[in-house]
């Protein structure tokens, strides 16, 4: 019947429309927009033409951002290991969790992730300051040292300084691995809770010791959910904003920060365009890296 | 005896629980502190001087942070409604039909999840101010829409996920028995499967409030002066000074957040159970 195929075509029109539409107007454009001005330059204060320049790109690849380019991705990369060093034992020990808990630890793992990332970096601007936490804990451990030094008849250690643990390298380096974290043990506990124990089991009883075990049977069986963790880590830890500016000094800034400092202060707006897609063309090699191993994987047969 | 433990029981050796509760404390401490002093007597925030609950007195007479809140709340709601249809939308699109282009649409729903936000930040910027300028004087709540909108268009796709993993369990001769009773499209669609994806719609809608009540940067490049979300005035107070204020406002959105994944968690379990029955 005709209208019945009519009523289909409407219903599909229906339900393609509305995410399409969306998708395109209020997502695809304006990336669009944002990479037709990366080949613009600057007329007057207001006015952007866009005549094709490579300019922009060209500026990008100076030492100086090219410096800062190269530096975010060791401060992702340092971030992202830090973060698996952490989070393997964690996921392990919830792996191995007895079953009632098990919940209850993912919960802990998952809590501070969806707690607001402004507020968890405010948190640790607390702990950090100079008159914060640390410092307050590690004075006292020093009046601490001090006062068994002269219980046992030595000099007291003198006045105490307050560590700088804000606004430097440090600081950014220890807030991406805070809020991190989770992002890292969740996949990781994803992979190892697939693998069967008996193959654990069988290694322990053939002989070889825990670590043997834990790298030559655990690890190559997690790997794809290792892979996972990483890059789930490494792409937001790459395009930072929050972290570097709120707990970076001035010379901790990372690639996000110089493209809002472009598009708020700066008032460049093509240079910054053209940085932004630099940030997402390094995404991209990121992922499209993990689908090729990924494919690489399933076509020896050993994918998972 | 130490010896007696079966091999894999990691959890009993003291080096895993040590590191696991480090790790936690890593991860706790400073949320706990900064939950502790916001009830703390001092306008220092170090020491403690004695319980009060003067800085929650001052942030319900804070007009500006309040309305940053109700913005924040408004926008996350209105965001996770369309969210939901849009997301819905896409799963079902991506499920039900074969046509040509496909795998670009599909590509193009998964995008948001991967570009940085502050590239998507940007583009919302350039957007809503060289084609589509949000008018500044509209009334309440329609100023916020160049949010709404810009949080839906990084909200969506984390339902249209949720949905489809859904969808994946759904048995098409229900749809196809109900249109066989005469259901059109429409009835099948509302009383055969939205019941079934009612869970993912749940889990995807938190998902999508958090998401939304969560985000600074893509916020911070599409509020005008006059809109001012949570995040955004937390950040502007942050900058100026750090006040017990702060961790007060702070404080009731840690408990705003805690609750929801409560919830998420109970209806989960039902869910669950309901399965097992």
């Amino acid at each position: 019947m005709a209208s019945q195929k009519q009523e289909r075509r409407l219903t599909f029109l229906a339900t393609a429309l509305p995410p399409i539409g969306w998708v395109v107007v209020f997502f695809l454009a304006p990336l669009a927009i944002v990479w037709a001005y990366s080949f613009g330059q600057n007329v007057s204060l207001t006015e952007v033409d866009i005549s094709g320049t490579f300019a922009n790109y060209a500026r990008a690849l100076q030492p100086l951002y090219l410096g800062i380019f190269l530096k975010s991705i060791f401060i992702a990369a340092l971030t992202t290991l830090l973060c698996l060093i952490i989070g393997f034992p964690v996921a392990l020990a919830i792996v191995f969790a007895e079953e009632r808990w098990r919940p209850w630890l993912l919960l802990l793992v998952m809590l501070p992730f969806w707690t607001n990332l402004l507020i968890r970096t405010y948190a640790l601007i607390a702990v950090l300051r100079t008159n914060g936490f640390a410092n307050f804990t590690l004075e006292w451990l020093w009046d601490q040292g001090s006062w068994l030094m002269t219980l046992v008849g030595l000099e007291p250690l003198g006045e105490f300084t307050p560590m700088q643990l804000l606004y430097n390298n440090f600081a950014v380096v220890f807030g991406l691995v805070y809020v991190h974290l989770p992002f890292m043990v969740l996949p990781l506990y994803a992979a190892l809770d697939r693998i069967d124990k008996s193959l654990m089991e069988a290694s322990l009883d053939l002989g070889a010791g825990h670590l043997r075990t834990l790298f030559s049977i655990v690890v190559p069986l997690a790997l794809p959910g290792i892979i996972s963790g990483i890059i789930i880590t490494f792409v937001p830890a790459l395009g930072a904003y929050l972290t570097p500016d709120l707990l970076g000094g001035p010379d901790s800034q990372m690639i996000a920060n110089v493209i809002e400092r472009q598009f708020k202060r700066a008032n460049d707006w093509p240079f910054g365009a053209a940085l932004s897609f630099l940030l997402m063309y390094a995404t991209f090699a990121v992922i499209a890296l993990r689908a090729y191993l990924a494919r690489g994987k399933s076509a020896d047969g050993h994918g998972i | 005896m130490a010896k007696q433990r079966a091999p894999l029981e990691y959890n009993r050796r003291w080096q895993m629980r040590l590191w696991l509760f480090l790790v936690f404390f890593f991860l706790y401490a400073p949320l706990m502190a900064l939950i502790a002093f916001s009830f703390n007597n001092s306008k220092r925030n170090i020491v403690w001087q004695g319980f009060t609950l003067d800085y929650y007195r001052k942030l319900f007479n804070n007009d500006s942070l309040m309305i940053a809140f109700a913005n924040s709340l408004t926008i996350a709601f209105l965001a996770t409604l369309i969210s939901l249809v849009i997301g819905t939308l896409a799963a079902v699109l991506l499920w039900r039909y074969r046509f040509p282009g496909k795998t670009a649409v599909e590509g193009a729903f998964t995008l948001p999840l991967v570009v940085p936000e502050i590239c998507m930040g940007v583009s919302m910027l350039l957007f809503f101010t060289r084609v589509l300028p949000w008018p500044n004087d509209l009334t309440w709540p329609f100023n916020l829409g160049s949010i709404v909108i810009a949080h839906v268009s990084f909200c969506f796709p984390f339902v249209a996920l949720v949905v489809r993993a859904r969808l994946a369990s759904f048995n098409k001769e229900q749809e196809e028995a109900a249109r066989d009773l005469g259901a059109n499209d429409w009835q099948a669609f509302r009383d055969v499967l939205i019941p079934h994806i009612r869970p993912a719609l749940i889990a995807g809608g938190l998902l999508a409030f958090t998401l939304s009540l969560d985000d600074f940067v893509i916020t911070f490049f599409t509020a005008g002066p006059d809109t001012i979300t949570f995040p955004v005035k937390v950040y502007s107070m942050l900058r100026f000074s750090v006040t017990p204020e702060v961790n007060a406002a702070s404080t009731m959105l840690i408990l705003i957040t805690v609750v929801l994944m409560i919830i998420m968690m109970v209806m989960q379990n039902r869910a669950q159970k309901k399965a097992k029955e």
